[in-house]
């Protein structure tokens, strides 16, 4: 076990050492940073005094490992536009992400859950069919047009919610979050729909899949066979044992739902990290955007390094597979 | 004349060939047939913009900015009808889906096309030569798969910038990956079959076991992850050129007409994104229907 862990942290070692070289290369070599960061009015004097502050005039491979030292300690630039470090600006934003993310899964559990529930135990059904049908147009619509799709009904036809931002927070461990006032949920409420559209599917296909494998289980034939009633046998019997799974992939998901949160927060004008990584882009602010995608290179090797480590526990198989 | 009718001749019976079957067994879904359908007819809509538009959305001097903001089935200054309205430039909405679409097929198609070409190489490569080489690729595959197809695609575009071939390489980056385990996993088994195993017995060129042989016998899943990955590349393309990082304001994909709108959705403008969107809606179902029975009829594992 100690030999599989200490293999599995190598290799997310390894890859965040890749992928900290091709952000660096990508960010670094392909614009000239001096040209951003220098006045065009600077004389040549300025130019290279400036050079050597910033460190660009050493070779490349040097100037990685200053970034790389840098990095370790924390320090990934600053940002051009805001003037405050570009990591520090990733953090202040994490939690309206994190606040979107976590909102889209639960509404993706509470929406897809029962659905599944019913179409799994009554297949044959027209509102069955009719939800398996609904599903399969959760995996096609392209989600930033039902999210416009969404302000146009709710907010400037129907007036009911407000169309972007994300209204009155409250802060709680020094962090802004909103969803403990009717404002702030009024605000949710739309964003975390749109970003769950996808995973509401999911959650259904998994679900339905489940309740009619499990329907077919021999203990579900004896829990009826005892006469326990139809609720008891559905939700004690069948659902707990269906949730494992949902659970996992809805689980696993949720890294995916932070990247996407990207599209979601451009349409609702949510300010997370993804519409920061957005408008940095088309400012050209580099630090921000090297540090927003190393903190996304980061999340996602702990979550597959979580992930991995988790199966081996529960999957002898997977932690011999090296040694044949 | 009288001789021939005379003696019947018994009807040969009916050979299928494995072609006729296959249309056969998808014409079976009336969904699947409508799904081929639509697409066709979005293809043609699409090849023959320039001749059935209204309007060229290009040509500056056919604007009037006059008509700008006008709603669905208004009569312009330039005397037809903008059955769906008009933008803010005064440009006809219908001739900028019609000419949208051949930009977001050229990209979906394009990169498909593109990375089914490398990520089948290197899936071939991957299963044939095994080891080291084996592990390396797949390596890169899973490495590929463990990140978001969006992020990945936002990261090479943030570095690139805008433009249809920046668009389509980080598209091929983006889906490589799948064609590759897909061909990797059916050319593993295949290589062990009996018809393989003949071809190297006669000292047949690698290549052209590769190639002849196992290839073609590869084919089929490689085609439902194609078809598939296809409406997956517009529907990544048209979300990129929302967030401005897509194609540039010169070649408006439908993406970008959606984009256009939004600032105008507010004020209650809804057909500027609403009818791009429908489009876009449609083209992506009817592909995802057509692979959706593909997938079935090609499936092994459910021959009769």
């Amino acid at each position: 076990m100690t030999a599989f862990l200490l293999r599995r942290l190598i290799q997310a070692a390894a890859v965040v050492l890749v992928m900290s070289l091709l952000v660096f290369l990508g960010v670094f070599a392909v614009g000239d940073p001096i040209e951003i960061l220098i006045s065009p009015e600077a004389d040549q004097f300025e130019r290279e005094r400036a050079v050597k502050a910033l460190g660009l005039d050493l070779p490349l491979w040097q100037q990685y490992l200053v970034f790389l030292g840098n990095a370790l300690r924390g320090d990934l630039g600053r940002s051009f536009v805001f003037n405050e470090p570009a990591l520090k600006l990733i953090l202040e934003r994490m939690p309206a992400t994190l606040e979107l993310a976590i909102g889209a899964t639960v509404a993706a559990l509470i929406i897809g859950l029962p659905l599944g529930l019913y179409a799994g135990l009554k297949p044959n059904s027209p509102v069955s069919k009719g939800i398996m049908a609904t599903s399969i147009l959760g995996f096609s619509l392209p989600t930033f047009w039902v999210g416009l799709m969404l302000i146009m009904v709710f907010a400037v036809q129907l007036g009911w919610l407000p169309s972007t931002g994300r209204g009155e927070t409250v802060t709680i461990l020094g962090m802004r979050w909103s969803f403990l006032t009717r404002d702030g949920i009024a605000h949710l409420i739309m964003p975390a729909l749109n970003l769950a559209l996808f995973k509401i599917s999911l959650v259904i296909r998994l679900t339905r899949a489940g309740v009619r494998e499990t329907m077919l289980m021999d203990y579900v034939k004896f829990a009826r066979a005892k006469g326990l009633s139809p609720a008891r046998v559905t939700f004690v019997h069948v659902f707990k044992n269906i949730l494992i799974p949902v659970v996992t992939v809805v689980g696993l998901e949720f890294g995916g739902t932070i990247a996407f949160s990207v599209v979601t927060e451009s349409v609702f004008a949510w300010p997370g990290m993804g519409k920061l990584i957005i408008d940095s882009i088309n400012v050209l602010d580099r630090p921000v955007m090297v540090a927003y995608l190393m903190m996304i290179v980061l999340l996602f090797i702990t979550i597959n390094l979580v992930v991995d480590i988790t199966y081996s526990l529960l999957d002898p198989r997977v932690r011999l597979e090296g040694k044949q | 004349m009288s001789s021939t009718t005379a003696t019947t001749v018994p009807a040969p019976p009916r050979v299928e060939t494995p072609f006729q079957r296959f249309v056969s067994e998808f014409a079976a879904s009336r969904i699947a047939l409508l799904g081929l359908m639509l697409f066709l007819a979005i293809v043609v809509i699409a090849v023959l913009a320039p001749w059935i538009a209204p309007q060229n959305p290009y040509d500056l001097a056919q604007l009037d900015i006059m008509d700008g903001r006008m709603e669905p089935g208004t009569v312009g200054g330039a005397g037809f009808t903008y059955w769906l309205g008009t933008d803010d430039q005064g440009r006809d909405m219908l001739s900028g889906i019609m000419y949208g679409l051949r930009i977001s097929l050229i990209v979906g198609a394009g990169s498909a096309i593109i990375a089914c070409l490398v990520g089948a190489s290197l899936g071939m490569l991957a299963a044939y030569a095994g080891g080291r080489t084996d592990s390396l690729i797949m390596r890169l595959v899973d490495l590929q798969l463990s990140f978001p197809a969006i992020l990945a695609a936002l990261m090479i575009l943030a570095f690139l910038g805008k433009g249809i071939l920046n668009v389509v390489f980080a598209l091929v980056i983006v889906e490589w990956a799948y064609y590759a385990r897909t061909v990797r996993g059916s050319a593993l088994v295949e290589r062990r079959r009996e018809y393989i195993e003949a071809a190297q017995c006669l000292a047949l060129p690698t290549r052209r076991i590769i190639f002849r042989h196992l290839l073609p016998n590869c084919l089929p899943p490689l085609i439902v992850v194609g078809t598939m990955q296809v409406a997956r590349a517009i529907a990544l393309e048209a979300t990129l050129s929302f967030l401005g990082l897509g194609v540039p304001i010169t070649e408006p994909s439908l993406g970008l007409l959606i984009s256009n709108g939004y600032e105008y959705m507010l004020s209650g403008k809804y057909w500027i994104s609403f009818y791009p969107g429908i489009a876009l809606l449609v083209t992506i179902v009817s592909i995802n229907l057509v692979g959706d029975q593909l997938r079935d009829v090609l499936n092994p594992r459910l021959k009769r």
